[in-house]
Parts: structure tokens; sequence; C-alpha cells
């Protein structure tokens, strides 16, 4: 079944489902760095996923192997998809029924994958470093600071980086959350309402989150 | 009023084919599509010249065999329209006017507008069919109960006409609309129940052996169908597949 076209599609749809529950509680966590307690919350809920076994060994992998089920699954797609029409149309109106987001989900995905590699460069690569090479000691209060740190040092650059990886996240939920629903064959209620707002309020978010922190950071 | 026509021509399978220009004067708005090609190819021939050969056959809008990419869009600029039963008033004096076959590796051309849509015959033969019983007890259709939602949405999605515009309009060039209304239209009867299981994955196994691509629900394919059926259809295919392998 995982072979054919439906199944193929399935396994999209599930791995993204996934990566849109991550995408929630990663957000929710985040949005705690808002609060002014000087980062006390989101130091405790960091330092807990940083060091549960099951955080860090079972559900991590998972999320990792995740990331690579989908893009790779996404490009194995749109390299058969490329192939059923071996002439293409001279004139061909893409507008006429499809939106973009959902013409392009490729460009979209390649835009994450690259702002995943950029992200996981600038905090899961120094955490596992810290933690695993150089074994420092457990510091239940270094997530705030360090989270400061990374926008302030990384710039206006590296904030516009984000906010436009963000936007373009946006564009891919917009057609993938109701997408996937529709891939494991449910089409009933509210999708396209639900659709609109998580792929409007997620990345927005996010985008909050990074321009609060590069504004607020100065004071380092 | 006058039009140029930008018309694919391409004499056979294997040879490549090109746009040829036409600009062609005195069309009438009443005209269908068809017949501002008839009234084309009327001239052509009185020229000595090669006919445009292109698909049609009951130009009532019925039975699917009329196709054309007409400026992009599966028949034409009209919506929930064939091109046999689009009409030339749709179109300005002095317009260009593309027209392309349908374009999808399983659906080759055979010549000039002209596509080969046998992949379609061969995805129904493959399932969408029920198992009459001639035993002599047949129970008469019209006595068996069936909600008026499940006969309506098994109505309209029987009145897809197999004319392949979901193909030609989708990026993938997939055939999941057409393929999903044949699955509907009987899993959703009581008579389709015997066949139910081995109906879906036979057929889809079908089209993915034709060579249509996987679907992306863009949408294109229901925007562009001439009878609007509906991506719905799709969800409850990939239901029906994803069950039938569940239960298998
Ligand atoms: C890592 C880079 C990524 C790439 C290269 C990528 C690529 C793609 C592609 C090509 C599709 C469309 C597949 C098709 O229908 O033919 C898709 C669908 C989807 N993506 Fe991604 N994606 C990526 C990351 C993500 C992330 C981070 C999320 C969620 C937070 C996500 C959620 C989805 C969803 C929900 C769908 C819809 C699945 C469906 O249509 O059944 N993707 N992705
Ligand atoms: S010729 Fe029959 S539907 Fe157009």
């Amino acid at each position: 079944m995982l072979n054919s076209s439906i199944g193929r599609k399935l396994i999209m749809a599930l791995s993204g489902a996934f990566l849109i529950i991550f995408l929630t509680q990663h957000l929710l966590i985040n949005l705690t760095s808002l609060i002014p307690d000087n980062g006390k919350l989101f130091n405790i809920i960091s330092h807990f996923m940083g060091n549960n076994p099951v955080v860090q060994f079972v559900l991590q992998p998972i999320l990792i192997a995740g990331v690579i089920i989908h893009f790779t699954m996404g490009m194995y797609l749109e390299v058969l998809n490329q192939r059923t029409r071996q002439v293409s149309y001279i004139v061909y109106s893409g507008k006429s029924g499809a939106s973009w987001a959902s013409r392009n989900m490729i460009i979209s995905g390649l835009v994450i994958l690259a702002f995943l590699i950029m992200h996981f460069y600038d905090f899961w690569v120094p955490e596992m470093v810290y933690k695993y090479v150089e074994f420092n000691p457990l510091d239940e209060n270094r997530y705030f600071h360090e989270l400061q740190e990374k926008f302030y040092k990384g710039g206006v650059v590296k904030v516009i980086m984000y906010c436009v990886s963000f936007i373009l996240l946006g564009l891919h939920l917009s057609h993938g959350f109701s997408s996937s629903l529709q891939s494991m064959g449910i089409n009933k209620g509210p999708i396209k309402l639900i659709t609109v707002l998580f792929s409007v309020l997620v990345p927005l978010g996010f985008i909050i989150i990074a321009i609060f922190h590069y504004t607020t950071t100065n004071i380092h | 009023m006058k039009l140029n026509l930008k018309i694919w021509r391409q004499k056979n399978n294997k040879s490549k084919g090109m746009i040829h220009d036409y600009v062609l004067d005195g069309v009438e708005e009443d005209m269908s599509f068809l017949e501002m090609l008839d009234y084309l190819n009327n001239k052509l021939l009185n020229e000595g010249k090669e006919p445009v050969a292109f698909d049609h056959d009951c130009r009532e809008g019925i039975c699917g065999s009329c196709s054309l990419f007409i400026n992009g869009v599966a028949h034409g600029p009209e919506k929930g329209t064939t091109t046999c039963q689009l009409h030339m008033r749709k179109f300005k004096d002095g317009e260009t006017v593309y027209v392309e076959p349908f374009r999808a590796k399983a659906f080759p051309v055979i010549k000039d507008l002209i596509v080969d849509r046998s992949s379609f015959d061969r995805i129904q033969q493959a399932g969408a069919y029920i198992s009459v019983n001639t035993s002599g007890n047949t129970q008469d259709a019209n006595s068996i109960p069936i909600p008026k939602q499940n006969a309506d949405e098994a109505f309209n999605a029987a009145t897809c006409i197999g004319c392949g515009a979901c193909v030609a309009s989708c990026k993938n060039s997939s055939a999941m609309l057409f393929t999903s209304a044949k699955v509907s239209q009987f899993s959703l009867l009581p008579q389709g129940q015997v066949e139910r299981e081995s109906r879906v994955l036979n057929m889809v196994n079908q089209m993915d052996l034709e060579g249509f691509g996987a679907c992306t629900n863009t949408g294109a394919c229901e925007a562009q169908c001439p009878k609007g059926i509906s991506v719905k259809n799709i969800a409850r295919m990939n239901r029906e597949y994803i069950m039938a392998n569940v239960k298998k």
C-alpha cells in the first residue's frame, strides 16, 4: 500500500501532521519566553525538554526521523509528479483553481529545510556540543540568556531570515494543514477555517518571539 | 469576429508537434468552439490543406469526447462547461486563442488535438462495475431504501463524463478526481458493496500503472471539471483505499 500514490501521500500526510503537532508545542514553549519573569518559566521547561531521557532519546529521534521522511518523500513525489507530463503546455493557467501555496509546496518546503539547517546550527548543534561533547555542568538557567544572545548576536539579518522562513512556513501550512487531512480521507467540518487560523497564527507567534528578543536584548 | 488562433499540430504520436498560427475571420458569436473549428477546417479543406483533427461526439456536453486546453484551461474559460458547449461569445474580437491537446504521459497524442484516453477505460475495467445476480430473484433496485444524501452524492459522482479535464488541469497529471468519482458512485450504494474493497484496490493500482501522478490536493481538477465533481470524492477514495488495505 505504501508504494501506491495514495500510500505515499499518506506518509506525507502523517509525517506532516506529526510535524504540525511538534510545531504547536514548540510555539507554546517559546511563547513562555515572552512572559516578563526574566525567563524563569522558559528555563524550567527548556531544562526539562533538554534533559528528560524520554524527550532526548525517544521523542527527539522520532522528530528527526519524521522530518527526514517528510522532506525525502516530498522530493521523491515531486520528481515522480514532474515526470507525468513530458510535453509541457505552452499556456498553462495555474491560477485557475489552485492556490500558489498548493502548487509550490516544494519551494516553501525547501526554504523550510534551509531554515531548519540554519536553526539546527544555531540552537541544536551548540546544545549537543554543550551537553555531550564538552560535558559542561548542568545549568538550569542558561537557556533564556542563550536565546536572547542568539538573536542579539545574529543581528537584523538573522531576524529577517527567520521571519521570511516563518512566512514560507505559513504558506506551506496554509495548504498543508487541510491537505494532510484530505490525504487521510478527512474532508468534513470547518477544516478551511482552522487551516487559515493555524497557518496565520503559528508563524505569527514565532515572528513576534524573534522580533521581541531582538529588540529587547540591547541591555546585554 | 476575427481570431488569432494558435493551434497545436502534430502529425502522429511519433512526430514532434508545434503551434501553427491561423487568422480566422468571420467567426460568429453563436458558434460553439467546435463549430468554430469546423469552420476553420472547411476553410483549410478549400485551400487544399490538412484539417485540424479534434475529438467530439455528442456536442451536448454529455459524452466526454471533446477535450482541448484553451488558453491554459481545460475546456476553456467558462466554468462548468465542456468545449462543445462553449460559445464564441466568451471570446473577444481580435483575441489570441491557444488551443492545445490535453497533456499527460498517460494521454499520448494521436494526432493534432486528439489524445488517447484509453487509460481511463482500463481504470474503469479494473473495477468500475457491479456483480449482478441474474438468478431470477434479483431485487428491484427501486425497492432498496437508500439514504437521500448517499443517493445524491452517488448521483453527483456519476455525472463524471470521463473527459480527462482533471488530468489535463492537474500539475501532476493526476487521475484522482476521475477515479474517485467512479469509486464513489459505487461505494455509496448497496449494489456496490460486494466488490467494495477489491474495486478501490484494483482501480487505484491501474491508475498508478498508467503513469498518472499523485494528488497534491491543489483543487485545479475540481475548478476545471465541466461537471463540478467535488474533491470530497478524493477524500472518500483515500478513506476507502486505506480501509481496504487495513482489512486485507
Ligand atoms: C523540511 C522541509 C520540508 C519539505 C522539503 C517539505 C516538502 C513538502 C512537499 C513537497 C509537500 C507536498 C507533497 C505533495 O502533495 O506532493 C509537503 C506537504 C506537507 N507538508 Fe511539508 N515539507 C517540509 C517541511 C514541513 C514542515 C516543517 C511541516 C509542518 C510543520 C510540513 C507540513 C506539511 C504538511 C501538513 C503537508 C501536507 C501533506 C499532504 O498533502 O498530505 N512540512 N511538504
Ligand atoms: S462532444 Fe460530447 S461532451 Fe463535448
